[in-house]
């Protein structure tokens, strides 16, 4: 399983803060997830868009599109920063 | 929302304090904290970030900050660890506020102790601009034209990538 987290905007308009998953064989990285979400609906397909600047987190740290996604991993979503 | 935290750490000698609290935070007693007992330090910068009345042609009535805890304190100490890596730097305060706020309020409190001045005025600035691009929180602002989220800034990615 993996636990998702996301922040700002992307909580509020895809309506969950955080939930856990069980990876599909072919998602292994920042990619293939970020697609996998898309193909829930709308609004997934719409936030996560690449337009969208939407960064990830994986394990704590700012990650890639090809960073590696595996079991027991902390995957963030969320919009640019604007703290400070 | 009670969420408070705070810890000390010692890396490679810079007294490194971070705390992300709801409540207000007092200038004088941040610096007199940092400073106290060390009679080797010589300057101390200091940069508050306040709410702004009006931000993108409307009037902000309230902003409410939140971010992602587990991460902060984590990109926060990277952040000191790089300025720590580039400049003679010794105590490094920071405290961010998270929960609602009001224009006029504090912010964020970032305070640098060094030797000399050149090193706490750079490290500060520096500091700040990471934090503002790397740290994980986000801002919604509520004002005459209803909720909305605070958009990240280009210039604070120029501003940022400066330091490269």
């Amino acid at each position: 399983m993996v636990n998702l987290v996301y922040f700002a905007r992307l909580r509020e308009t895809l309506g969950l803060d955080s939930e856990k998953v069980a990876l599909p064989q072919d998602v292994g990285d920042v990619a293939s997830l970020t697609q996998w979400l898309r193909g829930r609906g709308k609004v997934w397909d719409t936030e996560l868009a690449p337009g969208n600047r939407v960064r990830v987190a994986v394990n704590l740290e700012v990650a890639e599109q090809s960073t590696c996604i595996a079991d027991g991993d902390e995957v963030a979503f969320f919009p640019p920063v604007t703290g400070g | 929302m009670a969420m408070k935290w705070r810890f000390f750490r010692r890396l490679l000698e810079v007294k490194l304090t971070i705390r992300v609290q709801t409540e207000d935070f007092d200038i004088a007693a941040e610096v007199l904290k940092l400073r106290r007992g060390n009679p080797k330090i010589g300057a101390v910068a200091c940069f508050i970030g306040l709410v702004r009345d009006i931000n993108e042609n409307a009037t902000v009535a309230e902003m409410t900050l939140e971010h992602y805890p587990a991460m902060t304190e984590k990109a926060l100490t990277d952040i000191v660890e790089q300025a720590k890596s580039r400049w003679d730097i010794m105590d490094v305060s920071l405290v961010h506020r998270v929960g609602t706020l009001k224009p006029m309020d504090q912010i964020v409190l970032v305070v640098v102790a060094s030797s000399h001045r050149g090193a706490a005025f750079a490290a500060c600035e520096f500091i700040v601009d990471y934090l503002k691009t790397r740290a994980p929180f986000w801002k919604k602002e509520k004002t005459d034209k209803g909720m909305r989220w605070v958009e990240a800034r280009d210039s604070d990615d120029d501003a940022a990538q400066r330091w490269h």
